[in-house]
Formats: structure tokens, sequence, C-alpha cells
């Protein structure tokens, strides 16, 4: 594709789906990631319908809400690998998709170049602890601590 | 100014379920990380733990919560109608229509997850039945 098209004055132009994007670099981008990005958000999405919807009926009706948590329990759920492998999972994809959700945001409503790398390094680096503490305190917890 | 032909995504139920789909994800996402982090305290002492769980034990956080589920329940609900939009052959064709089965569920389901997630707070503030 080498025509741009041009809106004429007062209209938007919506380019029909599947056009090719130009870059401003003239360039195509060599992988497919936006695609991988789309259906893993969609995958993950059906993954975290489950376990996030599960997660809160669990949490805030069928044990009794926040009234009810203290280390204690939190102890007791953990004591079983399944609620571990749960949370484990639930992290991971709701840190991944919401990141992803947010890089989305950020390249649609940060127009400088400069605005947009930073917020992005801030979005990842905040990923990355999340990521990282979570999957440490799920690995490592010790009911006796304390 | 005219409308352009063919978009889901400009005007009517087609843009403000991508608004509100938008503004609830951003919110449970900044939500998480809080999360993480809190928990994260079972790590460090049951003490500082449960001190900071304790702030949570009042209505107005019980009501943030009810908030909370009713983000993730719209962005769950209008997630599969994003998905039946994008696979379903007929799915472009009924995405308002989808939009108010997404609605009508969320009542459906809000209307009695409200009763049940402000039980205690309503039995603490109106005497238990």
């Amino acid at each position: 594709m080498a025509t741009t098209q041009v809106p004429p004055p007062g209209r938007t132009v919506i380019e029909d789906p599947r056009t090719r994007r130009q870059r401003p670099s003239g360039q195509r981008s060599k992988t497919n990631f936006e695609l991988y990005a789309w259906l893993f958000m969609r995958l993950s999405g059906l993954a975290l319908i489950v376990l996030v919807l599960g997660h809160l009926l669990i949490m805030n009706v069928l044990d009794g809400g926040v009234q009810r948590i203290n280390f204690g329990f939190v102890a007791g759920r953990w004591s079983s690998p399944f609620w571990r492998t749960w949370d484990l999972l639930m992290l991971w994809l709701a840190e991944l998709h919401g990141a992803n959700g947010l890089r989305t945001v950020i390249n649609d409503y940060a127009e400088r170049a400069p605005t947009r790398f930073w917020l992005k390094m801030l979005l990842y680096s905040s990923a990355v602890l999340v990521l990282m503490l979570g999957t440490l305190v799920i690995f490592t917890f010790d009911p006796t601590i304390g | 100014m005219a409308k352009p032909a063919g978009s889901l995504y400009r005007g009517r139920e087609g843009m403000w379920s991508w608004v509100a789909h938008r503004v609830t994800g951003v919110l449970i996402f900044f939500f998480l990380f809080a999360h993480v982090l809190d928990t994260a305290l079972v790590r460090v002492s049951p003490a500082s733990y449960d001190s900071v769980i304790d702030t949570y034990k009042n209505p107005i956080v019980n009501l943030m919560e009810v908030g909370l589920v009713g983000a993730v329940l719209y962005h769950a609900l209008n997630g599969l109608r994003v998905m039946l939009i994008d696979f379903w052959e007929k799915g472009t064709r009924y995405q308002s229509q989808m939009l108010y089965a997404v609605v009508a569920v969320w009542v459906v389901i809000m209307v009695p997850g409200f009763y049940f997630m402000m039980l205690h707070t309503l039995q603490s503030m109106f005497g238990s039945a």
C-alpha cells in the first residue's frame, strides 16, 4: 500500500479492516507481536473470567468477606496447592492482560514519543515488580513466620 | 459532521461500551497493583498484614469492594461480547443487542451481589435480622 489516505476537511477516515498500517518509519514490523497480543487478550480473558469471578465470589460472598480475612485465613488457603496454583495463574494472567491493556491505552493517548517511552517503562517496571513480588510470596509463604 | 460508515466504535452502544471497558480495565489494573502489595505483607509478618487488612473492615471500603466487583463483572461480560463480535459471524450485527444483554446480566447479578456483599455492613448498621 503506497498511497496515504488524506481525510477531507471535517471528516475522519476509518480504514477498512485488515488494511496494512503504514508505520511512520516506512518499515513493516518483522514480527506478529500485535496479533499474538490480541489473541492473548482473548485467551487470557476467557481464563480470567473463571479465575477472577471465582476468586471474587469466594472471597466476598462464600467465605464471609473481608471481615473474615487475616493471616490465619491466608495460611489456611495457601496450605492447599490447588489454591496456590489458582492464585499464581490468576496473578500472571491478570497482570499481563492488564499491562497489555494499559500499553494500548498509552499508545492511544500519549502523543509525544518520549512521553510514550517513559510511561511504558514505568508500566513495564510496575508489571515486573508485581509479577516477581507476587510469585515470590506465593512460593515462599511461611505459615509459621513471626 | 458526517458519521463515518462501517465502524462499531463511533457513537452510541459501540463507543460507550468501549469507553466503559477502558475505564473499568484501568481501574482494575490499579487495584491489582495495590492488592498484590498488601497481600505481600504476609511475607513480612502476620501483624503487619492484619493491621493493613483491618483498615479495610469498614462500610466505605465495603462499598468500594462492591464497585470493584461491578467493574470486574462489566469488564468480563463485555469482554465476552467483544470475543463474540470478533469470532461469531453474526457478532457485529447483534453488537448493540449484546450490550443490552451484558447490562441485563450485570443488573441480575449485582442486585443480589450487593446484598450478600454488604450483609455484614447492613447488619452492623441496622441490627442483625
